[in-house]
């Protein structure tokens, strides 16, 4: 499968300029901090884009070093996404995107494993996935929610993917360009998927393990949510 | 009977209504011939109430007022799909303009306070 090269561009510990790190925030106060400080050291260009959190979290991102971005009013984490993308590509120092979530649940590691591989392999897309190997351990219940939700995007968007819903991705700027996101909430996951494959870039997948802390148990999606996802999908 | 038939089509036509692709100008007409459609028999209807229970029994309905019921009802999950799209529309919209207020205010910064991203302390100390 896929493995971390030794030989990237980029040399091992030294902080990547060329990649910026979108992260769509919403009410994640108390865990927002530490998860821009492991950032940081390895990614310097982080944009959050507080989503109207009615807690302190545009604060602390900014605080912590993140440059910020802020809707005015909640519209979903699939509309903070466009609006970090658009913004990291205004950017001129930007090569590649990587989207990642607030909650402490993504390793910094594997987005800059993700980065190497897409750096040594010319690849316009790399997708995170847990199930390619066993490290990360979902409940009974979300891995079958987690294994429709890749059927469905599997069947809508043509791509082989082995994880679907997985926040961590890296986009070259050429295939973030074709993202144009209109679903605001949860569906943006297999949307996104579908524009990046219209891109026609190459793209791969990655091990990622998750992190299912206590925190991110608690604020994860429900499993009655995966119903509004299809419904947004199916009903226009 | 015949209402049973008619219903089930007339459901099953709007849940096919539902799921396609919004054309907006050929959902638009759609919508207003239905809606034009209902404004007629609604008027037929005071005109001729017996007309109504002459129609109803004809296709299997007892008494006129329930196939008004029935009619109403359909009209009703038409409205409910019209709502739903319009909402989705303005919701669209409302994005688009949350968004560039988001990257103008963001340029807007960049440019009063230039250079005070490298200022930024890297590890700031813990906050109170």
């Amino acid at each position: 499968m896929v493995i971390m090269s030794s030989s990237d561009d980029i040399p091992a510990g030294a902080a990547d300029h060329r990649t910026w790190v979108v992260i769509p925030l919403y009410n994640e106060e108390s865990v927002i901090a530490d998860v821009i400080a492991g950032l940081l050291p390895s990614f310097p260009n982080v944009v959050c884009i507080d989503d109207g959190s009615s807690d302190g979290s545009a604060a602390v991102a900014a605080a912590a070093g993140a440059t910020l971005l802020q809707h005015p009013i909640n519209l979903g984490q699939g509309a903070a996404l466009q609006t970090g993308i658009e913004f990291a590509l205004s950017r001129p120092d930007c090569d590649y995107i990587v989207t990642f979530d607030a909650d402490g649940q993504h390793r910094v590691a594997d987005a800059v494993g993700m980065v190497a591989l897409a750096r040594k392999d010319d690849l316009g897309i790399v997708f995170g996935s847990r199930f390619l190997d066993d490290r990360t351990k979902p409940g009974l219940l979300k891995t079958i929610v987690l294994k429709t939700a890749v059927r469905v995007t599997n069947l809508t968007t043509g791509l082989r993917l082995t994880d679907a819903h997985n926040g961590l991705r890296v986009l070259r700027v050429d295939a973030a360009a074709g993202v144009h996101l209109k679903q605001d909430r949860m569906a943006h996951a297999t949307e996104i998927v579908l524009q990046l494959r219209r891109t026609g870039k190459p793209w791969a997948e990655f091990p990622v393990e998750l992190l299912y802390t206590d925190y991110s148990k608690a604020k994860g999606q429900s499993v009655l949510n995966s119903v509004n996802i299809l419904v947004d999908l199916l009903v226009r | 009977m015949w209402i049973q038939l008619l219903l089930i089509a007339a459901i099953i036509a709007l849940g096919i209504f539902f799921v396609r692709r919004p054309g907006s100008d050929s959902h638009l007409a759609m919508r207003r011939i239905v809606f034009g459609f209902f404004v007629v028999v609604a008027i037929l209807a005071v005109l001729f109430p017996h007309a109504i229970t002459w129609l109803a029994q004809l296709i299997g309905v007892g008494r006129g007022t329930d196939l008004l019921l029935y009619i109403v009802s359909m009209m009703f999950l038409v409205f409910v799909y019209t709502q739903f799209h319009r909402n989705a529309q303005m919701q669209q919209k409302i994005t688009g303009l949350a968004r560039t207020i988001a990257l103008l205010e963001a340029e807007r910064s960049a440019a009063a306070a230039p250079g005070d991203e490298a200022e930024k302390p890297v590890s700031p100390s813990d906050e109170g």
